[in-house]
Formats: C-alpha cells, sequence, structure tokens
C-alpha cells in the first residue's frame, strides 16, 4: 500500500569537487554541511541528528560522526552514527535519518560524505596519492598474483556477464558515452568540455580489460551533505522539499559473479512498494556507477529490462540527453565527480526541485536514487519525487 | 628490477603453504557438513560449525572468468603488463583467484579447462598456478 512521504531532503550542499586540494576530509564535510544549511535556509542549531559516510581519507576513525559533531560545534545530537556500506551508504544514511525521524527520536538530521584520497602533486612520494594508487589495495594471496584494487574485482564480474549474456564492449561503452554526454551539459561536472565518441572509448587507454579508464568512475576530493527533515517542517524552508516516497536496501551475500545480480532487485522490492510504482513509472534515474558495468547489471535489477539485456538497452540510446530514461544526468561517478554514494542524491535532488539547469530533464515526478557497493553486493535504494504521494 | 609481492604466511593459512611445497592444492573442508572454502575461514560460513581439515583436490578446474591488468600497481608487475589474473573454479567446487601460465592473455576463454601446476616463489612460499589443460 503506498503511503504519503513523512520526510523529505530539504537542504543539499557540495563543495568543489575533483582535484581540489584546499580542505581536509573534515573541512570538506564541514564546508557540506554549512552549504546545504545554508540551502535550506535552516540554522546549525536546527540539527539535531548527524551521520557520516567516512570515505577513505578518514582511514580507521574510531567514532567520524562524533569528530565531526566537534568540528562542526553541533550540541545536544539524538541521533549520531557513522556508517560502512559501500557505495549504499550515502542512501542507507538518508533512510536511517527518515527512520530515526518518523520514529519520534530526532527532527532534522545532516547525512554527509567527504573524502580526500587525491594528493596534491608536488606533495606524492613515488606512486602513491593519485588516482590509480587510491583504491589499489591488495592483499596476501591476490597481491602475489597481481590482483589489485577494486577494478581488477569488479572486471571478473563484467567478464562473466559478457560471457553469459553477450554483453559486448561497445555496450559498456555506450555506458560511458551517455553519461559524458549528460556531463558536457553540468558546468560542474570534471569532464564538461571533454566530449567522448565510441571510437574515443575504445581508443582510452585500458586499465584492467574489460574496462577502459572511462569505464571506471574517477576519484575526487569534496564533499557531500543532505539535511532531511519532517514532511510538515520540509514545506517551511527555503527549497521545494524532496519527498522521500520509497526505500529500500538488498545485501544479497554471496558471489555476484554466480548470479550477476546486485541488491538493487532485492531492495527494487521494498522502494516500488512503498512508493507504489512500478519501472514504468520512474522519470529519471541516477544509479551508482563505479563502473560502467554496474549501471548496466542496476538497469536489469530494476526491472527497467530483462536480466542480461541491458546492454543493447543502453546501446539503443534510451539513457541519453534526449532518450526514454536519463540515467546519471549530470555524468555521473563516471564523468562528474566521485563523491561515493553521494553523487547520484544529489543529482536527483536538483532534477526533482528542477534545478539542474540545462541537462533538467522535463519529467521528474518519480527520480530514482541509489547506491551500490561491496562488488554488487550492497545496495540502498530511494524513490524521490517533488509531491508528498 | 624490482620483485613481487610474496605474501605471509598465517596461521589459519600454513597448511595451504605446506601442501603447496610439496606440489599438492588442499582446500578447507568443514568436517561438520563436509562444505569445501576457500581461503581458510575459522567457521564455516554454510553451517557454522568449527572444526575443520585441509583436504586435497585434484587441481583440475576450469576458468570461471578472467581479468587483463594493463595499470602497474606494483613494480614487481611492471615488466609484465598486460597480464591475466584468473579465477579458477575447482572441479570440486571453490574458486581461486590465480595466474595462468602457458597461455597468452588473449587465448583465455570461460569456460577452458585447467590443470595446478606450482611455482617456488621463494625459499617458503610455493604458489599454486594453473596452465590450460
Amino acid at each position: 500500500m503506498p503511503r504519503t512521504a513523512r520526510t523529505a531532503i530539504v537542504g543539499l550542499g557540495q563543495t568543489p569537487q575533483g582535484k581540489v586540494y584546499d580542505r581536509t576530509h573534515v573541512g570538506f564535510a564541514v564546508e557540506a554541511v554549512r552549504l546545504a544549511l545554508e540551502d535550506a535556509g535552516l540554522r546549525r542549531d536546527d540539527l539535531d541528528g548527524l551521520l557520516l559516510n567516512p570515505g577513505l581519507a578518514w582511514g580507521n576513525v574510531p567514532m567520524g560522526s562524533f569528530m565531526l559533531q566537534q568540528a562542526l560545534g553541533l550540541r545536544d545530537l539524538r541521533l549520531s552514527a557513522a556508517m560502512g556500506l559501500g557505495g549504499a551508504t550515502a542512501a542507507a544514511m538518508v533512510q536511517h535519518a527518515a527512520l530515526a525521524i518518523e520514529a519520534g527520536m530526532c527532527s532534522t538530521v545532516a547525512c554527509v560524505f567527504s573524502d580526500r584520497p587525491l594528493v596534491p602533486p608536488e606533495e606524492r612520494r613515488g606512486a602513491g596519492g593519485g588516482s590509480a594508487s587510491s583504491y589499489a589495495f591488495a592483499r596476501g594471496l591476490d597481491a602475489a598474483y597481481g590482483q589489485f584494487g577494486i577494478n581488477a574485482m569488479y572486471a571478473m564480474v563484467a567478464r562473466r556477464h559478457m560471457h553469459v549474456y553477450g554483453t559486448t564492449q561497445d555496450h559498456l561503452g555506450s555506458v560511458a558515452v551517455a553519461q559524458r554526454a549528460w556531463a558536457n551539459l553540468n558546468p560542474a561536472a570534471q569532464f564538461h568540455d571533454r566530449p567522448l565518441t565510441l571510437a574515443g572509448y575504445h581508443a582510452s587507454r585500458w586499465v584492467v580489460e574489460p574496462f577502459h579508464v572511462v569505464d571506471c568512475c574517477l576519484v575526487s576530493n569534496g564533499g557531500v551533505a543532505v539535511i532531511v527533515t519532517d514532511a510538515e517542517r520540509a514545506r517551511s524552508l527555503r527549497k521545494p522539499p524532496v519527498y522521500l516516497r520509497g526505500m529500500g536496501q538488498g545485501h544479497p551475500g554471496g558471489d555476484p559473479g554466480e548470479t550477476l545480480t546486485s541488491g538493487a532487485a532485492l531492495a527494487a522490492e521494498s522502494a516500488f512498494r512503498m512508493a507504489g510504482i512500478a519501472p514504468r513509472d520512474v522519470d529519471v534515474c541516477e544509479l551508482y556507477d563505479c563502473y560502467t558495468f554496474t549501471v548496466l547489471v542496476t538497469l536489469e535489477d530494476y526491472g527497467f529490462c530483462r536480466k542480461g539485456e541491458s546492454g543493447p538497452f543502453v546501446a539503443e540510446g534510451r539513457t541519453r540527453p534526449g532518450g526514454a530514461l536519463p540515467v546519471n544526468t549530470g555524468g555521473g561517478q563516471l564523468s562528474a565527480s566521485y563523491m561515493w554514494g553521494m553523487t547520484p542524491i544529489a543529482e536527483a535532488v536538483l532534477q526533482a526541485r528542477g534545478e539542474a539547469g540545462e541537462r533538467q530533464v522535463p519529467r521528474h515526478d518519480v527520480v530514482l536514487a541509489s547506491g551500490n557497493g561491496g562488488r554488487l553486493s550492497t545496495h540502498a535504494t530511494l524513490v524521490l519525487s517533488p509531491h508528498p504521494s | 628490477m624490482s620483485a613481487k609481492p610474496v605474501p605471509a604466511i598465517e596461521p589459519a593459512m600454513a597448511p595451504f603453504f605446506a601442501a603447496a611445497r610439496e606440489r599438492r592444492l588442499v582446500v578447507q573442508r568443514c568436517t561438520a557438513c563436509g562444505a569445501l572454502r576457500f581461503p581458510a575461514r575459522e567457521i564455516c560460513s554454510e553451517c557454522l560449525a568449527t572444526a575443520a581439515e585441509w583436504v586435497p583436490v585434484s587441481g583440475r578446474g576450469a576458468v570461471f572468468s578472467y581479468n587483463v591488468m594493463h595499470q602497474v600497481y606494483h613494480p614487481g608487475f611492471a615488466a609484465e603488463v598486460p597480464y591475466a589474473v584468473v579465477l579458477v573454479r575447482l572441479a570440486e567446487g571453490p574458486k581461486l583467484i590465480s595466474s595462468l601460465v602457458d597461455c597468452p592473455p588473449g587465448e583465455i576463454t570461460i569456460g577452458m579447462p585447467v590443470e595446478v601446476v606450482f611455482d617456488d616463489v621463494s625459499p617458503d612460499v610455493t604458489l599454486p598456478k594453473f596452465r590450460p589443460a
């Protein structure tokens, strides 16, 4: 039974993103919250909840949200946590904020991501601090065989998908090309002024086959915050509310190389049921895109096409500007900026509000935002809308 | 030329490395439910029993998936790029990340049958690798 939304995103704060070095990871987080408060027309004292997705630069800090609370000078919080579900964390934070607000534990929650994996070129020692090294961790036997980093792990799953379903390099490339076309309409995108054709895709260097460099997300410094509050208060604030119509999570466990299915299939069930929608009702998708391949699998698992048919679905142009199902309309993490799961949420908020400028899609009544982590193994879904029901 | 990383022999994996030095491939087997697993776990994720033993496997299997690494992440691999990393599914079920010898990356296909070989990479560490069978 679909329900009327009881919570909404009311503030969005985004620091400059990419090769920006003028703040630490904590500084980016504070700045993002300040910008989100300003966007919402809220004061710092209005916040009584703080959720943090600490990026790589936070290291293994045991109490990240407390550290951020102190940096922000926040008093008397009623909700605080650092969360770790990889790329699904951002959407999961928004969900936990909404649940706590609905339960009456707190009223207004900032959900924050920040990271600073990139080190200025002049400060780098050896190979460290660049985009290639940031996610290159490997341990024990994997390193002995030369299997380094997240790219290599996803490449194994993508290769299976190509083998089982006939997905091609052109199909992967068509995701990169479509998203770059969106980025070319987004002045804030890191690749705003760099067009990409399918020929350019094939000519770009390999990182780990089947992934060219443009199959892989960017590595970016920066911070993003969103503020969640109850629907009634949301209507009295500066910006139009972006209502949380549906929420879901899916964490399938097991080996995604066997199933070639992400947590989206599970997460969609509750999110779509709560919102009372079917895939055909979605106007625009902001899908977590650590790789081109992730977008393909996610489209399948939400039911926009059948399993194994995402390659042709995208290659036919549906997700491009002007296509029937706009996907990753800011350029996404492949072409705009990599703020983990906050990149899709931030763009979803802009689209739902109608604030996306040249890239604004005409129909934005139902906006789907997804987060994915752990090699297709964690997933969180938000169904967002400018309308409460 | 820089050396490749050699894995430290952690106690949980010591029987695996001891067997590899003797040219035997072993995986862990839960003595409660019989499930095979690799790498080592302290508790069976199928039935949550703690007791386990290391048992020999045939060393035969098939390529489940692979990638071809072009980016150099460790100087020990700088002279080898592009090189393939394979995920082998053993005939008995468990999957292992490994290398495929005697086969250029362009000739690897998913499903191709492979068999284990052993590569002494240090006095203490022998790595199981695979070749086309």
